[in-house]
Order: structure tokens, then C-alpha cells, then sequence
């Protein structure tokens, strides 16, 4: 059962601007799906309006009932008044569940994303990785069926960003979730997803596809040294000859 | 280290004029009905304590009631003004006019129209603290951020919810930042309309005290008075200044001591 269906979607905004053109795109239960693109090719509209948070201008999205949506931001947009724990529990506070319920669900997400013992720790207090990582486990306490993620990991350092692409990878495989992960990261995309759409900009819209055909380690992660394989820079080459074909066109 | 310089400095500079002021009253011989001396101040001050003490305390309860009423009042219309645009749009140029208007022009007639004094002299001081608390709250409200509602609204938030979890949390630094010049505004509201009422009031505050001060010519007395007044102001902006601290220390960037 596709989760998410769009058929000849296309936005224009307000000021005329074209942001994107003719998306046929279907999200499968329990791929990890990347749209890769440069920057103004519309992508971040795309998951705006698989999210349901603007409306198309043309064509038709179609998406599963039993939908429930995570959302992960490109900053972490946590509450800098709330630490983490209430930052967490917030999705339950606003669909109304008892306040134990609410504490308890969110102190296990915090623990699922690696930062038990944090749950008083106040925004600032934190660094950049932990803060992304508390705004992730705020997308899954919904106990989402699709998650979708806007190039959350672009303003982290690379180690953290490695450190966080194996954790999520581990998170995905785990809860079975759905993601759609944007990025401009060729490197990131092929580690990261098991089907990549390249797309293009003026008007945004989709190049190419890349089905992503790698190991997948115990577990989930990547399996050890997968960085540095042959098969992994075999695989960003493709991608990349595909983002290069798309700019072109 | 630094904390101890905050207060040395200005504890400095403060005994330096002083002691500058004492000595030249003594020394070029100025007569007291003049320009006193801050020892014929403090004289005066000691002597008539009893009184000085009761008129604080007047002047201080009217202004702070009129703080209260500009924080609930001012707190409310924001509130309101934030709900919609058109409320906003409508009644925004009001409390700017009355905010624009000198209080001493209104007061008169609001002495006139309300039979209390006390009452009216709380209008006065209201008038002139509770816009600071109105707009600052009202661009508060206002500056949530882009992403931080897109989530609300993502999880389904009622207007409520987004207003009582998001909206008001994310204005408070802004309110405090309000606040505080309100507090010295309706100290300021407190005393002019004072002195509107002046004798034709039953007023007994410091203001009543510098103009009684004035017929007697005991200018010492005049002095200790206006004194009392800026030790009034500065222990509200002080008082202001910690529950902004307090409030404030965990999260907001304004509160944090820089590392050291």
C-alpha cells in the first residue's frame, strides 16, 4: 500500500515563482527515500507538500489514513524555553494525552536517539548534534509511519553528521518507519537511502532515479568500512553523473 | 571580579560628587535655601522621616497598582491584538494617542471627571506605563518563529495550544523588556499627577512633599524628596531586573553571563 501518492503536482507561488512541475512521485512503506537536488530546485516545497503543510496547485496528493507524520526541520526548532524532555512531549501534548503518558513516551524516544540522562537539559545547554537528535526524537514520538526530514544534518560538522546518518540508519531499520530525506549531499543520499530522486531546478522537478542496491550491515548500518568501499564510490558516481545530467537539461 | 566592578564604579563616581558638591557649597559659602548640601539632605531626611516615610509609601502604592493594571490591562489587549489583524489595525492608533498625549495635559481632567483622587491618580500613571507592556507584548506575540508554528500546525495545535504553549512563552522576554520601562514610566505617571493634584488634593505623596517643600522654601527638604523619588525608580528598575533574570536565566540569550 503506497503511503503518500502525487500525481502531475505542481506549485506556484504567490509571486509567480514556479517552484516545481508536473511530480509523479509514489512513497512506498518502509524505503528510505532522498531527494537530492542543488539548492531552489524546489525540494524543500516538495516535502512541504508531502507533509500536507502547503497545498498544490496543480495535480493531486493522495496519502494512506492511517498516516501519522514526523517532521524534522532543517535547524532543530526546539521551544528554547523547554528542555528536552517537555521539547520531546510536545506532538502528545497537542494531540491531548495524559501528562505520564506524555513523559514516558518521550523519555523513551530521547533514549532511542541516544540521549538518556539529557531529559532536564534545557536547548542551549546542548550542542548542535544533541539538539538535532532531540528534535528527531520529538518527530518520532508520534510513533510516525513516515518521517520526513529536511536536510536536517546540513550545519552539522562531518563527524557528527557520520555519527548521525548511522544512528538514523539504525532508528529506520529498527521502527520500520518510512523516511524522505532531503539533501544536497550526493555522499549522503547513496549512504543513506535505498532510492534517490535526483532532481532539477527552474522549474523544480524530477531528473532521475537512483535505486541504491547496497549491504546493509548487521542490523541495519551500513556495515564497517562501507565509507570507503569501491561499491560505495561506484554508487556516488552514478549519483553524481545523474545530478550533473539533470543540471544540464 | 566583574560583578564587584558593577557596583564600584558607580559607588565611586557617586561618593566623588558628592563629596565635590559638599565641598563646594561649603567652600564658596552657598546658603542652604539655595543649592544644600547633601549633608543638610540627609539632615532633613533624618529629621522628617516619619513623613517622608509615609509619603513613599503612597507614591510607591500608586504606582505599583498602576504597574499592575498596565500588566493586565496591556497583557490582555495584546493577547487580543495578536488574535486578529483587524483588532489590531483598529484600536492599535488609540493607545498610541493616549500614549502620545503628555500626561500632564489629561490630568486635569481626569481629576475633574473622577471624584477619587486616588483613583485618578492611578488612571494617570496607568495611561503613561501601560504602553511599553502593550506594544512589546504585542510585537512578542508576533515574532514567533516561521518554523516553530509550522509545527504547531503540523501536530494539529488548536489556536489555544499555540498561543498558551508557543506565542506567550516566546513574548515573555519581550513583555520583561516592556515591563521594566513601565515600572519607572508609572513611578514617573505617579508624580506628575501628583503635582496636578497638587494642594487641591488630599495628596500626601512625595510629589506633595516637594511642592510643600517649595511654599516653605525648606529646599533641603525639597531635595530629600526628590531623592526618595530616584531611590524609588531605581529600586523598582532593580526589582524588575531580577524577575526578568529569574525568568529568563535558562533559556533566553539577554540572561546569560558570557563564558569566562
Amino acid at each position: 500500500m503506497t503511503l503518500v501518492a502525487l500525481d502531475g503536482v505542481g506549485k506556484r507561488f504567490a509571486s509567480g515563482t514556479e517552484a516545481l512541475r508536473d511530480v509523479d512521485l509514489r512513497i512506498e512503506p518502509g524505503e528510505f527515500l532522498s531527494l537530492l537536488g542543488p539548492s531552489g530546485c524546489g525540494k524543500s516545497t516538495l516535502l512541504r507538500l508531502i507533509a500536507g503543510l502547503a497545498e498544490p496547485s496543480a495535480g493531486r496528493i493522495e496519502r494512506a489514513a492511517s498516516r501519522q507524520v514526523g517532521f524534522v526541520f532543517q535547524e532543530a526548532t526546539l521551544l528554547p524555553w523547554s528542555d528536552a524532555v517537555t521539547n520531546v512531549r510536545l506532538p502528545l501534548r497537542l494531540l491531548g494525552l495524559p501528562r505520564a503518558e506524555q513523559e514516558e513516551r518521550a523519555a523513551e524516544a530521547l533514549a532511542q536517539v541516544g540521549l538518556g540522562g539529557f531529559e532536564r537539559a534545557y536547548p542551549r545547554e546542548l550542542s548542535g548534534g544533541m539538539r538535532m537528535r532531540v528534535s528527531i526524537a520529538r518527530a518520532l514520538v508520534t510513533r510516525p509511519s513516515l518521517l520526513l526530514m529536511d536536510e536536517p544534518f546540513a550545519a552539522l560538522d562531518e563527524l557528527t553528521r557520520h555519527r548521525l546518518n548511522d544512528d538514523l540508519l539504525a532508528l529506520w531499520a529498527g521502527s520500520g518507519v518510512t523516511v524522505v530525506f532531503v539533501t544536497h549531499s550526493v555522499f549522503e543520499s547513496v549512504y543513506l537511502s535505498s532510492r534517490i530522486l535526483v532532481m532539477a531546478a527552474r522549474p523544480g522537478r524530477i531528473a532521475a532515479e537512483v535505486v541504491v542496491e547496497a549491504p546493509r550491515g548487521e542490523g541495519s548500518p551500513r556495515p564497517e568500512g562501507f565509507r570507503t568501499s569501491a561499491e560505495y564510490a561506484a554508487l556516488c558516481r552514478r549519483a553524481t553523473e545523474a545530478l550533473e545530467g539533470a543540471m544540464r537539461a | 571580579m566583574r560583578r564587584w566592578a558593577d557596583w564600584l564604579a558607580p559607588s565611586l563616581v557617586g561618593l566623588l560628587v558628592l563629596g565635590g558638591w559638599e565641598a563646594a557649597v561649603r567652600l564658596l559659602e552657598v546658603p542652604a535655601y539655595e543649592v544644600p548640601g547633601p549633608v543638610a539632605i540627609a539632615q532633613a531626611l533624618v529629621a522628617d522621616w516619619p513623613l517622608f516615610r509615609s509619603s513613599m509609601l503612597v507614591t510607591l502604592k500608586i504606582a505599583l497598582l498602576a504597574l499592575l493594571l498596565a500588566v493586565t490591562l496591556g497583557g490582555l489587549l495584546a493577547v487580543a491584538f495578536a488574535q486578529s489583524r483587524w483588532v489590531e489595525r483598529a484600536f492599535f492608533p488609540y493607545a498610541v494617542v493616549l500614549q502620545v498625549t503628555p500626561v500632564v495635559a489629561i490630568a486635569p481632567l481626569i481629576l475633574i471627571w473622577v471624584d477619587d483622587v486616588t483613583v485618578s491618580l492611578l488612571i494617570c500613571a496607568w495611561i503613561v506605563a501601560f504602553f511599553p507592556i502593550l506594544s512589546n507584548t504585542v510585537l512578542g506575540l508576533n515574532s514567533a518563529d516561521r518554523n516553530h508554528v509550522e509545527l504547531f500546525r503540523l501536530y494539529g495545535a488548536t489556536r489555544w495550544q499555540t498561543l498558551l504553549l508557543l506565542r506567550l512563552p516566546g513574548a515573555l522576554p519581550f513583555f520583561l523588556a516592556g515591563l521594566r520601562v513601565a515600572g519607572g514610566l508609572a513611578l514617573i505617571g505617579a508624580v506628575v499627577a501628583e503635582f496636578v493634584a497638587g494642594a487641591g488634593g488630599t495628596g500626601s505623596g512625595l510629589a506633595f512633599r516637594i511642592l510643600e517643600a517649595g511654599y516653605q522654601l525648606k529646599i533641603p527638604r525639597m531635595f530629600a524628596a526628590l531623592a526618595l523619588i530616584s531611590a524609588l525608580g531605581i529600586a523598582i528598575f532593580a526589582a524588575l531586573g531580577l524577575v526578568q533574570h529569574l525568568l529568563l536565566r535558562r533559556w533566553h540569550e539577554s540572561a546569560m553571563r558570557p563564558e569566562s
